[in-house]
């Protein structure tokens, strides 16, 4: 299978690839459209902020052809954010692929912001995505920034207030988390993001 | 942390202190031996469901040189939980490398007190979720003092800052974690620094990591409900097995401290 991890411009990157790779694929890292059209699947990663994130896909005119895309698409962290409309981080404007607006995750007492740890997930739309995973599965997150739950929420996760940790629009995936470093569950989700019909 | 509005697990990091390729671990950073393989290590903590593993490269900042990059790359391709590597970054370059290499994160210490606007340079370029420090403390004359160039005994030198007034710093420059080695407790396997790390805990208020001290499960317990540390940081127990990572964890769940298990 030919797999294209979009070189978003974010440094730590080679990750998302080793996972990648433990599960048997071969992906290329690459900024050209013609590769990522062709691909059969697409990972769009992300670290960093919003602003440079689509300052980059812009300017490597990629926008179009990231919406265009009618193959299974994976958003990872920052590279789900950007499937939305919107996000308050540089007040920005995303894709447009999901509806809303990422919002600021507000501290609190005892409640840390960037959210930096492992979390639990509570799904509330059943997806090939996270077939065979557990009902409440633990994955790894690092944001500060966060997206409505709406009709394209796959599962939830709450910290201080609850927001989408994975979201399918059509062929469009996201996860807030970061599955290659989720250990099982989140390798599971990989494989069955390969596995898609 | 409340529990009721978020479930983010308490974590437990093994750490790698590296020289000339092995692990190795001191007592109060000093006389260091043998623990074991790099790869071996990795793999068996990954496994086992440690939260996170920091690779710190001791000898680097002593040397003037940065971390090994070969070994980031292969501890990176082997393991599938966050990853932070630590010894001798002096600038986002050093930083890029690493990150590139597969790390996670970067964690910075004696240059950070060389240099503390490098904490700035790193949080602007990568986000301070990619920035840790690590602060090396010891009592001295009553008050808590922070020590650099920690790898090789001989090259250890004082830094002239208070712990408590660097901590406040390291915070305000946009760190997003501290891991605040307690070294009076390091390798003692008498516990952690509760008294400092609660003292630590009430003046920040980004993610804390207790390091220094763990010799057994009871200890871990201690830390996390006496000082509310976000993470708790140790080698010997992990790396001896006396504290099992699966059996720690299990331990701390049937304590009621929330862990990924």
């Amino acid at each position: 299978m030919t797999l294209a991890i979009i070189d978003s411009g974010g440094a730590n990157i080679s990750s998302v690839e080793h996972a990648l790779r433990r599960l048997g694929a071969n992906p290329v890292f690459t900024a050209d459209a013609e590769i990522i059209r062709a691909a059969e699947r697409v990972i769009l990663p992300g670290v960093g902020a919003a602003g440079a994130a689509m300052a980059r896909l812009t300017e490597l005119g990629l926008l179009q052809c990231i919406r265009d895309l009618k193959q299974p698409v994976l958003g990872i962290c920052l590279g789900m954010q950007l499937l939305f409309e919107k996000s308050e981080e540089d007040n920005v404007d995303c894709l447009g692929i999901i509806p809303g607006t990422l919002k600021k995750m507000q501290p609190a007492p005892g409640l840390r912001v960037p959210h930096m740890g492992w979390n639990t997930t509570s799904v509330v739309n059943p997806d090939p995505l996270i077939l065979g995973l557990p009902d409440s599965p633990w994955f790894y997150f690092v944001h500060s920034y966060c997206a409505p739950i709406g009709a394209s929420t796959v599962a939830t996760c709450d910290h201080g207030a609850s927001f989408a940790a994975i979201v399918r629009q059509g062929n469009f995936y996201g996860a807030q988390f970061h599955p290659e470093r989720s250990a099982k569950s989140g390798a599971r989700l990989l494989a069955n993001f390969l596995e898609i019909q | 942390m409340s529990g009721s509005v978020s479930n983010l697990a308490r974590r437990i990091i093994p750490c790698l202190d590296v020289r000339d390729g092995q692990v190795v671990k001191g007592v109060q950073f000093r006389n260091h031996r043998v623990m074991g393989g790099i790869i071996e290590l990795a793999t068996r903590y990954s496994a086992e469901g440690a939260d996170e593993l920091v690779f710190y490269d001791i000898t680097a900042s002593p040397q003037g040189r940065s971390v090994d990059s070969d070994w980031v790359s292969s501890v990176a391709e082997v393991i599938d939980i966050p990853f932070c590597v630590a010894g001798g970054i002096r600038s986002v370059e050093d930083a890029r490398k690493v990150l590139q290499r597969g790390a996670d994160k970067i964690s910075i210490n004696t240059p950070a007190v060389q240099r503390p606007e490098l904490i700035n340079e790193l949080v602007e370029a990568f986000g301070s979720q990619c920035v840790v420090v690590g602060v090396d403390s010891v009592l001295q004359e009553g008050h808590w003092v922070t020590r650099q160039m920690t790898g090789i005994p001989e090259r250890m030198q004082q830094t002239g800052h208070r712990t408590m007034d660097w901590l406040a710093e390291v915070a305000q420059r946009g760190a997003g974690e501290i891991v605040l080695n307690c070294m009076g407790s390091d390798g003692t396997r008498q516990g952690f620094d509760i008294g400092q790390l609660k003292v630590a805990r009430e003046l920040v208020s980004i993610p804390l990591i207790a390091s220094g001290g763990a010799g057994s499960a009871g200890h871990f317990i201690e830390v996390f409900k006496r000082a509310d540390v976000d993470g708790a940081l140790a080698a010997t127990v992990f790396h001896n097995n006396k504290v099992p990572i699966p059996a720690l964890k299990q331990m701390l769940s049937a304590a009621g401290i929330g862990v990924r298990l």
